[in-house]
């Protein structure tokens, strides 16, 4: 009786989580049917998930871009600024990260709270005196002001990569403190090797946070050949000129296959970080 | 004091900069020993002297800078006019806009944030109870986060709340009445809302891993003397959980309060500025009618209600929020 009551209950838990896991991921599979649904007929029964024939023509169609740059350009911009940007936070939070993880130097503890106020300061705040200044230096539709920031580290990185570090026992650093290695050697002979996951993790969300900004390159970017994916979509999905809706469902898709295609790869960094991110504060 | 330290950090930045060319070590030696005397401070700030670089340029400096600037009249052509507080008292008293979209804000963050984090510690505390597929679940509920910040979602929201869209065709299919989402203005903001709370996975991961950390033999122990499931939710899970909640909600009220891309692609704050989140507005002011000193004081007026925000949950953390050592 116990058994038969326990299983039914499993059956009506699962039974729950499946509605509800189905419900939640509807419009994603809704965004991925209706790129492959024929452009006149996406919001003819529009709720239907099964596309009336594989209609893969709006991919072409939509790879066209606009006026006359292809989506070609825009995924090869997006490529470079998050490539380039993640790789500064990367080195640059590592660095920092060790420095204030390991070694003791005076004034370590108000750099460190000054960090953790960074952290919780929006990027809108000081988006408008940053844009200015940008523009001072002649900046103004190039990436700098998009990569360079990224060079002198992310404070969430940063503690998410000293978090990591404190796991690792002191004991590693003395002992390669005896057999003569200096604080610089320490950091990369033992430490590098023993914090890749935490770097790993760091490098996703980069990745991710900058190929989905929008606000960077919508402040600072005018030539639309220098456009960003988020961008150019933006445009490209403009209500008043979308005539192939199809097509737009279609890139919309295609812009975030690279985040999917990192998801699944990478899945256990991302889990981890965010995990331990949100615990050990 | 503390700027000459941060001088004298990067001007030695060029000495590390060869430093690669010095593997062979025999030079090494004596410098080593000085490092020591140092008291580590040189290693140090060299160590950390990428963010006190931005920290000064991209995060000091202009704070600071558009404060001044929120004293001023400047279009970005000439130079800043001393205006003194009449940004500021224009705001208060002479734009109803600027009171919408602050309406607006505190709605959405009020709603959107408590909806997202109650749904992550739902969903959080079912999958902690189920044993199989967990891992299948978690991946697909963690998704609507994944991909949320881009544009496509954006994008996709607002034709599926279209007029036209699958909401409506749904509603449709079911026989009830459709509705303008979109259009309408008491309900525009609520697609924004339902749009927050749907993206409740990182949340999530961050409660479930909170959840996994209780020990199993405190819910037994209650157990034995004779504390239900909701009983147990209530002292044990909900008090054990604070300080993930505390982390959880002080980040989310600051997200909630900055969110700019869903107003901006799925309505462009309309109907009737509806949906003018502050941000919104903020950039509006900035990067459309180029009143870079009204914004900078819109800015500013933010982040003192960030600031007081944050202070207040940290400040009431003491009465609500329970650490594991306070036990002990």
């Amino acid at each position: 009786m116990g058994m038969k009551n326990k299983k039914w209950k499993k059956i009506a838990q699962h039974t729950i989580m499946i509605i509800f896991t189905l419900i939640m991921i509807y419009p994603l599979v809704w965004m991925v049917s209706s790129s492959l649904k024929e452009s006149s007929s996406v919001f003819v029964d529009a709720h239907s998930l099964i596309p009336d024939g594989w209609h893969f023509e709006n991919y072409i169609t939509g790879w066209k871009g606009f006026g006359g740059i292809s989506f070609s350009t825009f995924f090869v911009n997006s490529a470079i600024i998050s490539v380039v940007a993640t790789i500064g936070s990367i080195l640059s939070s590592t660095l920092i990260a060790y420095g204030f993880a390991r070694v003791k130097f005076a004034g370590k503890n108000i750099w460190f709270v000054c960090m953790m106020l960074t952290m919780m300061l929006p990027f809108e705040m000081v988006m408008i005196p940053q844009y200015i200044m940008f523009n001072k230096f002649n900046w103004i539709d190039t990436y700098l002001p998009l990569i360079l920031p990224t060079f002198f580290g992310i404070p969430f990185f940063i503690f998410l990569i000293m978090q990591f570090i404190r796991t690792i026992p002191t004991e590693l650093d003395e002992a390669a403190k005896i057999d003569g290695c200096n604080t610089f050697q320490i950091f990369y002979r033992i430490i590098v090797p023993l914090i890749v996951p935490a770097m790993m993790t760091s490098a996703i969300f980069s990745f991710y946070w900058r190929w989905d900004d929008f606000m960077g390159p919508l402040i600072y970017l005018s030539t639309p050949e220098k456009y960003p994916v988020s961008l150019a979509l933006k445009l490209f999905s403009d209500p008043n000129s979308v005539t192939n809706w199809g097509a737009m469902f279609a890139m919309s898709t295609l812009s975030i296959v690279p985040i999917f295609v990192i998801f699944f790869l990478f899945q256990r960094y991302i889990v981890d970080g965010i995990s331990t991110s949100g615990l050990k504060s | 004091m503390l700027p000459k330290r941060e001088e004298q950090a990067t001007t030695t930045v060029p000495k590390v900069s060869p430093k690669p060319k010095h593997k062979q070590m025999e030079p090494l030696k004596p410098a080593r020993r000085k490092v020591k005397k140092d008291n580590h401070n040189t290693t140090g700030y060299l160590f950390i002297s990428p963010f006190l670089l931005g920290f000064f340029t991209l995060t000091i400096f202009p704070i600071l800078y558009s404060l001044y600037l929120s004293f001023t009249d400047y279009d970005l052509m000439g130079t800043p006019s001393w205006i003194g507080l009449d940004n500021y008292v224009r705001m208060f008293t002479d734009d109803p806009t600027f009171w919408k979209s602050m309406k607006v804000t505190f709605f959405y963050a009020g709603i959107a944030v408590p909806i997202r984090l109650v749904f992550a510690l739902l969903v959080a505390m079912a999958l902690n109870k189920i044993v199989e597929m967990v891992g299948l679940y978690r991946t697909l509920l963690y998704l609507p986060s994944v991909v949320g910040g881009s544009i496509a979602v954006s994008i996709m929201w607002r034709q599926l709340f279209g007029n036209d869209g699958a909401v409506n065709s749904i509603l449709g299919a079911l026989g009830l009445p459709t509705h303008s989402w979109l259009g309408d203005p008491d309900t525009a903001i609520w697609t924004l809302i339902v749009l927050y709370g749907w993206q409740f996975g990182s949340s999530m991961l961050i409660f479930l891993a909170g959840l996994r950390n209780i020990p199993k033999t405190y819910y037994e122990a209650s157990s034995v003397d004779g504390a239900g499931p909701v009983k147990q939710f209530f002292i044990i899970t909900i008090p054990l959980l604070t300080p993930v909640i505390l982390f959880n909600t002080i980040m989310q009220v600051i997200q909630g309060f900055m969110a700019f891309t869903p107003s901006f692609v799925v309505t462009n704050g309309g109907p009737v500025n509806s949906t003018l989140l502050y941000v919104l507005y903020m950039y509006q002011r900035a990067f459309e009618y180029f009143d870079m000193g009204y914004a900078s004081a819109m800015a500013w007026v933010m982040l003192v209600i960030i600031a007081i925000f944050t202070a207040l949950i940290f400040k009431s953390s003491p009465h609500w929020v329970h650490y594991e050592s306070d036990n002990k």
